[in-house]
This record gives structure tokens, sequence and C-alpha cells, in this order.
């Protein structure tokens, strides 16, 4: 099986001094992968150095074949790959259904009303706010609009920066499982999770970042095995 | 009461038309490209003159003739954008508003220089009787034209980003650049399109304020701070916020000289653009997000 | 003889404005090359400079309020004053905001003295202006060697502001404005209080400003609101600035120099040419200053001399940021 994103020897910055450097890893189709480490390893850098937000000095990424070197922001979202920032993810005077509409102008899918109502059925909480400006909703629900925004353009690869971020546990929960329900739909999703511990439990592949560099990729399931990783970022205590 | 209907009320409300067209535009701009665009009362005479120009050959009512000042304009305006403004884009915004500083001088001796100086009336026009309604009330058949065309105008501006791609688009720009960009919009795009429509707008502005008037390459400028003062007020990036800010503006200006106290005027007719520019600063001071809550950039 | 002698006072009467000229580029080197801080308008501070200092000093008459004979000095300082105060409630309010506030405020605030001044005659003499106002050492010379005399004074009070500027470029004040201009986060997360900051710079160059505009009275000797056209003075002290290369007081002076001999040269020529043409070449000069500031702002970023270190570069602030495309 032949990768959906492959990152090869990526070192980027924001004009300064790199912050990664020589980073390698793949993502499957349909899977989760999530990248790790602890704060300032560069984990959102590489985010955002796969969707040319960065000034990337050398590497490569390639997306189903195609090297995306000089692609821009919306012709990345026309060839199946969306992302969703940490903050700041919603338009906050826009509604809900405005939001959602917002996701299908770079890449319009083949039946807007078809993709809406798959969305809607991920997140059915949005059906009674559809008409209320995004920037009044919970933390959660604006989350849910981030992701369905960055669905409505039927990406074949998400790019999610901390979706959990400032949520309660209820809800992190509940973003986690709407992740395995993403990628029922055949999505394959790449995050950067603080919740380390969570997130490998239902990610399909782990990438520890240590310093902008790779420390150790291999399943979800053998990294929350693996002694190291344990003790230095899934916070003590086993499982 | 009838004389303050007829020589302050209407009066006020044509005049805050004219604010209300030309804040929409500064209003967009400042939400959309971040900055204050202090060549827009320039942009405006730029449009009267251009009817003006139109006028000269073709005699008809010089309103008919606004596609004239709206396509100068908006030509104008894309131009600038395209040779002073888009460069300067990376760069912090203050120095796209002392770009924007030099393009109102740029403008204003061009008037000068293809025009001259001098005031200019509108000639085919002539002064039209006023219309009168029930014996009493006596209203400008211009100042009714200005207010119409402003109240069509804001109807058809809401449709606009409310309904369309486009529309919606620039609304998402002016929420967050930065998340737009990611959403794969077209920022350049939505840039263009607030040009078109600010400068569009400002044209139309300038052609009524020229009419109630004359001609003259101050005219834009001299409407400037109260523009500015309504776009403040109604809130940056809140395109009807900032027409209806228009209205407030020229009611609170024509109104602050009728003579509420005894038979003097409340504040000296001289002093109208201070009544505005007192709105600005009270509003910085207590709520610099406008009364509609806009953003505070 | 006299052609030459002739040549030579104008040569004289342009460094005396080059002069005011240049004590203004100083003054807004300080607000915006060291503070970041865009003042549209100059013309107005000025203004209340040229008539504190003229009502300040002239002699007591029933045209306008005052005279009240003051030494020249004194209304120098009242000028200061006045313009420093009321820079001080515009930066008050302004100073927090986004830049372009300040830029909107501070056009009102010129906008509004014009009004004062055309307006209040009690204060002003409305549009027939202020006439006798001295000069220093009005006593001692006349005719033209005063000229040469008012150059001196001139140009002592630019270098006493140059030195002055100096000091406070590389005193811990003004590194920590210049830290605040380019990284106004970091500059606040030391601990900074960046709107202290950015008031006293404000204040100061404004009060500067009042200093020029009391210098310009004394010279003239008479005072319109002719005389503070709002757009010239403070576009033209913009241009110098900027291609004199802001950040930069050397700059700021040899900007104020250059523009001005610019404009002073080709005024010459123009005013050769038959009234009509002469309008009009004056509207040519506005465009051609127009599009210099333009270029300046393309190409020429840094100026003629520019800031040495740090070199002016502004980080993206969250409050301040743009469309990158």
């Amino acid at each position: 099986m032949s990768a959906l994103l492959s990152v090869r020897g990526l070192t980027a910055g924001y004009g300064g001094p790199p912050i990664i450097e020589d980073v390698s890893f793949d993502v499957e189709p349909r899977e989760i992968a999530v990248i790790l480490g602890p704060n300032g390893a560069g984990k959102s850098t590489v985010l955002k150095s796969i969707f040319a937000l960065t000034d990337i000095a050398s590497g490569k990424v390639v997306f189903g074949g195609t090297d995306l070197a000089g692609c821009d922001t919306s012709a990345m979202v026309r060839i199946g790959i969306s992302s969703v920032p940490q903050s700041r993810n919603v338009f906050p005077t826009l509604t809900v259904d405005e939001n959602l509409d917002v996701g299908t102008y770079a890449a319009p899918p083949a039946d807007k009303a078809e993709t809406r109502e798959k969305v809607l059925q991920l997140f059915p909480d949005l059906r009674k706010k559809l008409n209320q400006p995004a920037g009044e909703l919970s933390g959660g629900q604006r989350q849910m609009v981030a992701l369905g925004r960055a669905l409505m353009c039927e990406p074949k690869l998400m790019l999610l920066d901390e979706p959990t971020a400032g949520l309660s546990p209820a809800y992190l929960e509940r973003i986690f499982d709407l992740l395995l329900d993403i990628r029922e739909t055949g999505v394959t999703i790449l995050l950067v999770e603080q919740n380390a511990r969570q997130a490998l439990q239902i990610a399909d592949h782990g990438h520890v970042l240590v310093n902008g560099r790779n420390f150790v990729s291999s399943t979800g399931k053998a990294l929350l095995a693996d002694e190291s990783v344990r003790r230095s970022f899934l916070g003590g205590a086993a499982a | 009461m009838i004389d303050f209907i007829n020589f302050y009320l209407f009066p006020a409300l044509a005049i805050g038309s004219i604010y209300a067209l030309g804040a929409v535009g500064i209003s967009m701009i400042f939400g959309i490209l971040r900055f204050a665009h202090f060549a827009h009362g320039d942009l405006m005479t730029m449009g009267a003159y251009g009817v003006l120009a139109a006028a000269a050959v073709i005699p008809v009512y010089p309103v008919f003739l606004v596609p004239f000042g709206m396509v100068l304009a908006i030509a104008l305006a894309l131009l600038v954008d395209r040779i002073f403004y888009q460069p300067l884009r990376n760069l912090p915004t203050i120095y796209t508003v002392i770009s924007s500083f030099g393009v109102a001088l740029i403008f204003r001796s061009l008037v000068q220089l293809i025009w001259g100086s001098q005031n200019q009336v509108y000639g085919s026009g002539g002064v039209r009787p006023p219309l009168i309604l029930f014996d009493t009330f006596r209203i400008s058949v211009l100042h009714v034209q200005a207010v119409v065309a402003t109240a069509v105008i804001a109807l058809l501006l809401h449709l606009f980003l409310s309904w369309t791609r486009t529309g919606r688009s620039m609304r998402a720009v002016s929420d967050d650049p930065e998340l737009a960009k990611i959403a794969g919009l077209e920022t350049e795009k939505v840039v263009r399109w607030t040009w078109i429509i600010g400068a569009a707008l400002a044209a139309i502005a300038g052609l009524f304020a020229g009419m109630d008037t004359n001609a003259h390459p101050n005219l834009g400028w001299n409407l400037l701070l109260p523009m500015f003062a309504a776009a403040i007020l109604g809130g940056i990036g809140k395109p009807m916020g900032a027409m209806a800010g228009g209205f407030i503006i020229g009611l609170a200006e024509e109104l602050s000289s009728y003579p509420w106290i005894g038979d003097q005027a409340l504040i000296s007719p001289s002093y109208k653009t201070a009544v505005a520019f007192v709105i600005m600063i009270v509003l910085l001071i207590v709520r610099p997000q406008g009364l509609f809550k806009g953003r505070l950039l | 003889m006299t052609e030459l002698s002739g040549l030579f006072f104008y040569f004289v009467s342009v460094l005396i404005a080059g002069g005011i000229y240049a004590l203004l580029c100083l003054a807004l080197n300080i607000q915006w090359g060291m503070g970041g801080l865009f003042n549209a308008g100059i013309a107005g501070f000025f203004a209340i400079g040229a008539y504190t200092s003229a009502i300040l000093t002239t002699v007591e008459t029933d045209r306008h309020l005052g005279g009240f004979g003051l030494p020249i000095f004194a209304g120098l300082a009242g000028a200061a004053l006045f313009a420093g105060l009321t820079g001080w409630a515009v930066a008050k309010i302004c100073v927090r905001l986004k830049s372009d506030y300040l830029a909107m405020a501070s056009i009102g605030i010129a906008e509004i003295l014009r009004l004062v001044i055309v307006n209040e005659s009690w204060l002003t003499n409305g549009s027939l202006g202020l006439s006798g106002v001295p000069r220093p050492f009005d006593e001692y010379v006349s005719g033209r060697p005063a000229d040469l005399v008012f150059l001196a004074y001139v140009w002592l009070i630019v270098l006493i502001v140059y030195l002055v500027a100096m000091r406070l470029y590389d005193s811990p004040w003004g590194r920590t404005l210049r830290a605040i201009r380019d990284n106004e986060t970091s500059a606040a997360a030391a601990g900074k209080n960046i709107e202290k900051f950015r008031t006293q710079t404000f204040v100061i160059g404004c009060a500067l400003m009042g200093v020029a505009g009391g210098l310009s009275a004394h010279y003239f000797r008479f005072l319109s609101p002719a005389a503070t056209d709002p757009l010239l003075v403070t576009f033209l002290v913009w241009v110098m600035l900027m291609a004199g290369g802001s950040g930069n007081n050397r700059g700021a002076i040899v900007g104020a120099l250059g523009i001005w001999a610019l404009w002073s040269v080709t005024e010459i020529f123009t005013n050769r040419l038959p009234p009509e043409l002469a309008t009009r070449s004056s509207f040519v000069r506005m465009l051609l200053v127009g599009l210099l500031l333009q270029f300046v702002l393309q190409r020429f970023r840094s100026g003629i001399v520019p800031e040495k270190s740090p070199p002016l570069r502004f980080r993206n602030e969250p409050g301040d940021r743009n469309i990158k495309d």
C-alpha cells in the first residue's frame, strides 16, 4: 500500500533558524496519524509546512503522487487537503451554515446539499444552530463547525492542529469519537495532539518529535506500550 | 417645527446618505485590507469629476451619468491598489496608510491639474424646484434621490453580502484573513471586489455631494473625517453599521446647528466637522468597537 | 553685485525654512522613526505653536487675544507647552488602539484647529491673521542681516534638538521605544508599559512641532491661517523623513534640506512661467511629491541615510496583521 502523504527530510521555519529539521514520515490512506512531542517540538510547524504556511528550506512533501512544492493553500484545498488551525478556526460573524458554505468555495463538491447533509449527520448538534453566528457558540461546538467546514470540500486528508485544545474532558471524548467517525467516511486524518494517551488510543500510527526532529514512529498501540515513550510523553503512571 | 423638518431634517438625511455611501467603503477596506484608507474622500472627488466630464459632453441630467464616475473611480482604485498598496501588503499596515495619504494628494493634484481648482457646477442639471408635499414639506429632488439611492444600495449590498459567494467570501476575509487563506479562499479576488464596491459607492456619494453644492478639488477630503467617524460608529467590518453610522453622523452634524435653545444655532455651522470629530473621539474613548459590536482592529 | 547678494539671501531664506522643516522632521522622527506612531496632523501642532508663540510675544492689541509682549523664548516655550498638551490629549485617547486610529484623530485635530483659527477672531484675528510678530534680537539688527541672525537662531535650535534626539535615541528610553516599535509583544512581555512610552514619544514630538511653528511665525513676522495649510506641511514633512531615512536623525535633517531645496528650486522655475501655467505647474509639483512618496515607500524604504542598528523592521503583531498572498 503506497502512502497518501509522504514527508521526506522536511526542514522548515519562519524566516529565522529552522524549527523542524529533517522530519520524515508517511501517512497511509484512511488512517488516523498523530504527531506527538513535548511543547516546542515543532509539531504544529510540521502541519503548517505541509500546508505551505512556513518557509521550507529543504525536503519534500508528496501527496497522492503529487509533489506539493509550489502549491499555495487554495491549490492544496483543490487537490484534497483541508486544514483546521488550533485557535480561531471559525469565522465568528458568519452563521454556522455560512461557515460550512465557505468551506465549499475553494473546491466545490459535486452535490453541495448532499455533502452538507453528510456533515450535519456527523455533527447533529449543529442543526439547531445553523443560523447562529459561529462566534457565539461554545468552544466544543466551534470545533465542530471548524471540522465541518474542513469536511465540506470533501477532502482526502485533514490536517488538525490540536482539535481538543481547551475543551472539557467530556467534549474531548466526543471529538475523538468524531475523528473515528470521520475516518469511517474514508478521510485520512493527520493531527497534532497534547492529550497523547487518548490520541494514541484512536491513532493507527504515531510520530514522536523531539526538538524538531524525528524521535520515534510506530503504531499507536506500540507507542502506548513503549516504556521510554510512556515515561517521557504520557505523563508517568501506566495506563 | 416645519422649518426644522424642511431645513434641518431633510438635508441631514441627504448628507447622511452621502456619508453612508462613503463610510461603507472605508469600513469594508478597513475590515478586509486592515487599513484606514485616507484617499477615500479623494476617490469620491474623482467620481464627482468623472460625471462632470461626462456632463460636459452628454446633455442629460447628471445623475444618469453616474456610471462614468463609477467606472473612473473603480479604475483608479484598482490601479492604485495594484501599483501602490499591493506591494506593501506584507509590511505593517501603517505603510499602506501612509501610501494612501500620498494617493489622496495625487488624486487631488490630478483633479486640480485637469479640471482646475475653481468651483464647478453640474451645468445641464440646473436648479430643480423642490418637491412640495401636503403644501408644507419642501424637499429638494436631489435629496430625495440621494436618500432613495442609498436605501436601494443598502438593500442590494445586504443581499450581496448574505447570499452570494463573493459576498460571503468578503465577510469571511474580513472576519479572519488567515483562516480565509487556510480555507482556500482567493484573497486577491476578495480584495478586488472590495475596491470595486467601495469605489463605486464613493463615486455615487461624490456625485451627490458635488451636485448638492458644487464640485471642487477638496470635495471629498472635507468629508473624510465624518466618514471615518461613521465607519467607527458603525463598527469596523460591518457595512450596514457604517451605513447607519453615516446617517447618525449626518443627523448629528446638521441638527447640532438647529437653534434648540433660543434662536442661536446650538453650535455654529462652521463647526459641523467638529461635531463628527467629537463623536469619533468619544467613541474611541468609550466604545472603540462601535455601536454595533464591530471589531476593534 | 546686487544680483549675487540677492541670490545669497535667497539661499539664506531657503536655509531658514529648511531649518524649520528639519525641526519638524526631527520631531516626526521621534514619533515615527523611534516610536512607530503615525501623526497625520503635523500641521495642527505646527499651527498651535505658531499661534501660541505669536500671541504671547506680540504687543498688546485689541484685534486678537493678547498680545502679552513676552520675550521670544517664553513664546517658544509656550508653543512647546500647548502643542505638547494637545498631543498628550490625542495620545491619551489613541495610543492603545491600532495606529490607524491615531492617524485619524491627529488629522481630525489638525482640521478642528484650522476651523478654530479661521472662526475664532477674538483669539486669532481670523483670516486677517496676526501681524507684528517679533523676531529675536529685533532691537539690534534689522533688514537683511536680520535674516542671517535668524538663520543662526533656527539652526542653533536644530542643533540642540538634534543632540537631544541623539541622546534620546541611545538612552535606555530610546532603546525601549525601538524595542516596542519592532516587537510590541515581547516588549510588553519584558514588562514595559507601552502606552506610557508611546504617549511620551508623541508628546515630545508634538512639543517640538510646536516650537517649529513658533519659529515660523517669528520668521515671517506675520501669521495667517493660510500659513498652516494642513495638507502641504504635513505631507512635505512625511516625504522628507521617508526620503531622508526614518529612524535616523541625520537622515531627518538631510531629507528636510534635500526635499525643501528641491521644492524651492522648482518654485523658481515655475514662477517664471506665465500665470496660468504657473498655477498648473504648482499642481504638477504636488503630484510629483505624491509620487515621490510612493517611490520611497516602494523601493527606498530605508531612505538616504538608513537607520543603523537595529534596522527598521517590524514583526507582524496580532493586532496588525496583513493579508499575505
